[in-house]
């Protein structure tokens, strides 16, 4: 009975989307520019806004993955399972799983832009009378996006690392492997499918986010898309927002508010979908093997 | 990186502590010196000192929890990856005190090789297996590489078995194929002593049988430790043997001596089935 209702509500959610966006979809629409007017449903594109959140995902995945990896490879394997230490960093990590989105973004806003941003701001461009590095930029969004998803990295990673059994480990070391010929060459190829699945669900968690891109990077409007990793970006989700709250007349925009919806779902599909297919890939590898 | 052992081979006199051991004229290869081992505060040997002489089969026998597999495992460090387990009294390798701080516990591994009661090979291919070991040590070489482990399945007596099919998954062949080949990976890298844990005891009798008849082969070229349950197999297989009895050496002779005089009643009691 549950699942029905959570069946139904999915349908409705998702047909009134596809039903009222679908009609609007064009490749006008999807590759278009937003310079002339973006409330004009007659001219306004979402390219941008694609690019911008395709950008910032990659690039949260480039700096999530490794970092996550690298924490769950340290707990499950090298840190002393009942030290102090290594309960403080996993309670640490179930409470970062827990903050708002908006926390994330203010955290980002002080520490990334802030502190770090600023900082190099005053070693590397001491005379520059216009921020480089400490202002709002791609780098800083994708960089506290990949904060707020790192604990479901962590914890993926750890879950797949826990599954492959201890004689693996221990006929690599009898053979005189170090501990980490051992991870590199033996566990971590079998974790591979699992560390996949925490970036799949990560990119899912991270490309409908809004909070954490509001005072890090996104763009209300940019007359062009962004050049470099300091560059604000336009974006699906926070252009969804815009649209349905700031549009001068809300109903003539409503064709381009669900039309943007529709596209921002197709992009969370189509990257969860690369992802999806490279572990399809690495399993089959495996079963190979198996 | 500590400095490498000068070589295992190198041997000391044995210290006058060592009891008195069935060698055949063989020197002793390990010598174990009033070990004791705890894990936290229970403590899993007691006291034990004996030699393993070189290139014959020494058995380990005893009950389930007697602590053969935890001395076995003592000859090559696998229980340093335990928390919480300490040592006392010396285990030596050729004269070298294998716990002392200078040890490279890698370069050990190299030399005291283990074959464990579940067989694992890696999920990799028959011919990876062997080769992730000579890797390791740093071969690159293809046709040396290839070499070594068609040499290595052959002594395994696995190469008529799998020859047509090195490039497909170990876990494709039995579970006695499996064992022969974690047997051949150990022997790949030429240690000194091979140990093994009830290496068959999860096969069947002719897959046994097999293994047996390669452990009696490879005593040629290397120093056999091996735990087993199989009193039978002790017997067929090992020139001396060591029983154990909660964590205690209770006896330790020429295996022919224990199976059929043996001086404490405990052994007697234990090889006739009396218990255990």
């Amino acid at each position: 009975m549950a699942t029905f209702l959570i069946l139904a509500i999915l349908a409705l959610i998702l047909g009134n989307i596809f039903l009222q966006g679908g009609t609007g979809l064009s490749p006008r629409f999807i590759f278009g520019n937003a310079d002339k007017d973006m409330f004009d449903v007659a001219s306004a594109g979402v390219w941008p806004m694609v690019f911008g959140t395709a950008a910032r995902v990659i690039l949260m995945t480039l700096f999530v993955i490794p970092v996550g990896v690298t924490t769950a490879i340290y707990l499950t394997e090298y840190a002393p399972a009942l030290s102090p230490f290594t309960r403080i960093i996993r309670g640490a990590v179930n409470n970062l799983a827990g903050v708002p989105s908006i926390v994330f973004g203010l955290f980002g806003l002080g520490f990334f832009i802030s502190a770090v941003g600023g900082t190099l701001d005053v070693f590397l461009y001491p005379d520059s009378p216009k921020p480089v590095w400490g202002k709002a930029a791609l780098i800083w969004a994708s960089l506290t996006l990949a904060v707020m998803t790192l604990p479901v990295v962590i914890v993926a990673t750890e879950e797949s690392l826990r599954a492959i059994p201890l004689g693996l480990r221990e006929a690599s070391l009898a053979l005189g492997a170090t501990k980490l010929q051992t991870v590199l060459r033996v566990v971590l190829p079998q974790a591979l499918p699992g560390i996949l699945t925490g970036g799949i669900l990560a990119v899912s968690r991270a490309a409908g986010e809004v909070a954490p891109i509001l005072f890090t990077g996104a763009a209300y409007y940019m007359a062009s898309l962004p050049q470099s990793l300091t560059d604000q970006f336009m974006d699906l989700a926070y252009h969804v927002f815009v649209l349905s709250t700031q549009s001068p007349d809300i109903e003539k925009t409503r064709p381009i508010l669900y039309g943007t919806v529709v596209v921002l779902l197709l992009l969370t599909f189509a990257l969860n979908l690369v992802a999806i297919l490279i572990r399809a890939r690495v399993r089959r590898n495996l079963r190979r093997l198996a | 990186m500590t400095a490498p052992l000068p070589s295992l081979r190198a041997r000391v006199t044995p210290p006058d502590a060592v009891s008195p051991a069935p060698t055949h004229g063989h020197p002793p290869l390990i010598e174990v010196d009033r070990l004791s081992l705890y894990y936290g505060a229970a403590r899993a040997l007691h006291d034990i000192s004996f030699a393993v002489p070189e290139r014959l089969v020494t058995a380990f026998i005893g009950p389930s929890g007697c602590g053969k597999s935890t001395l076995l495992r003592c000859f090559n460090r696998m229980n340093d990856l335990i928390d919480n387990v300490r040592l006392e009294g010396t285990v030596r390798i050729g004269g070298e005190d294998i716990y002392a701080r200078d040890i490279d516990v890698i370069e050990l591994r190299k030399r005291v090789g283990m074959v464990f009661q579940r067989s694992n090979p890696f999920p990799k291919t028959i011919f990876d297996n062997i080769a992730y070991a000579l890797r390791l040590q740093g071969l690159r070489r293809k046709s040396e590489i290839a070499d070594i482990v068609e040499q290595s399945l052959h002594q395994a007596a696995l190469w008529e078995e799998v020859k047509d099919r090195l490039h497909a998954s170990a876990l494709g062949l039995s579970g006695g194929q499996q064992q022969r080949l974690c047997i051949a990976r150990a022997i790949a890298i030429k240690p000194d002593i091979l140990l093994m844990d009830e290496p068959a005891s999860a096969l069947d009798p002719l897959a046994t049988a097999k293994i047996e008849d390669l452990i009696l082969d490879l005593k040629q070229q290397f120093t056999i430790v091996i735990v087993t349950h199989n009193m039978q197999q002790a017997a067929r297989i090992s020139d001396a043997t060591a029983f154990f009895y909660l964590g205690e050496l209770i006896e330790h002779d020429a295996t022919s001596k224990i199976f059929t005089n043996p001086a404490r009643k405990q052994t007697e009691d234990y090889v006739t089935g009396r218990f255990g």
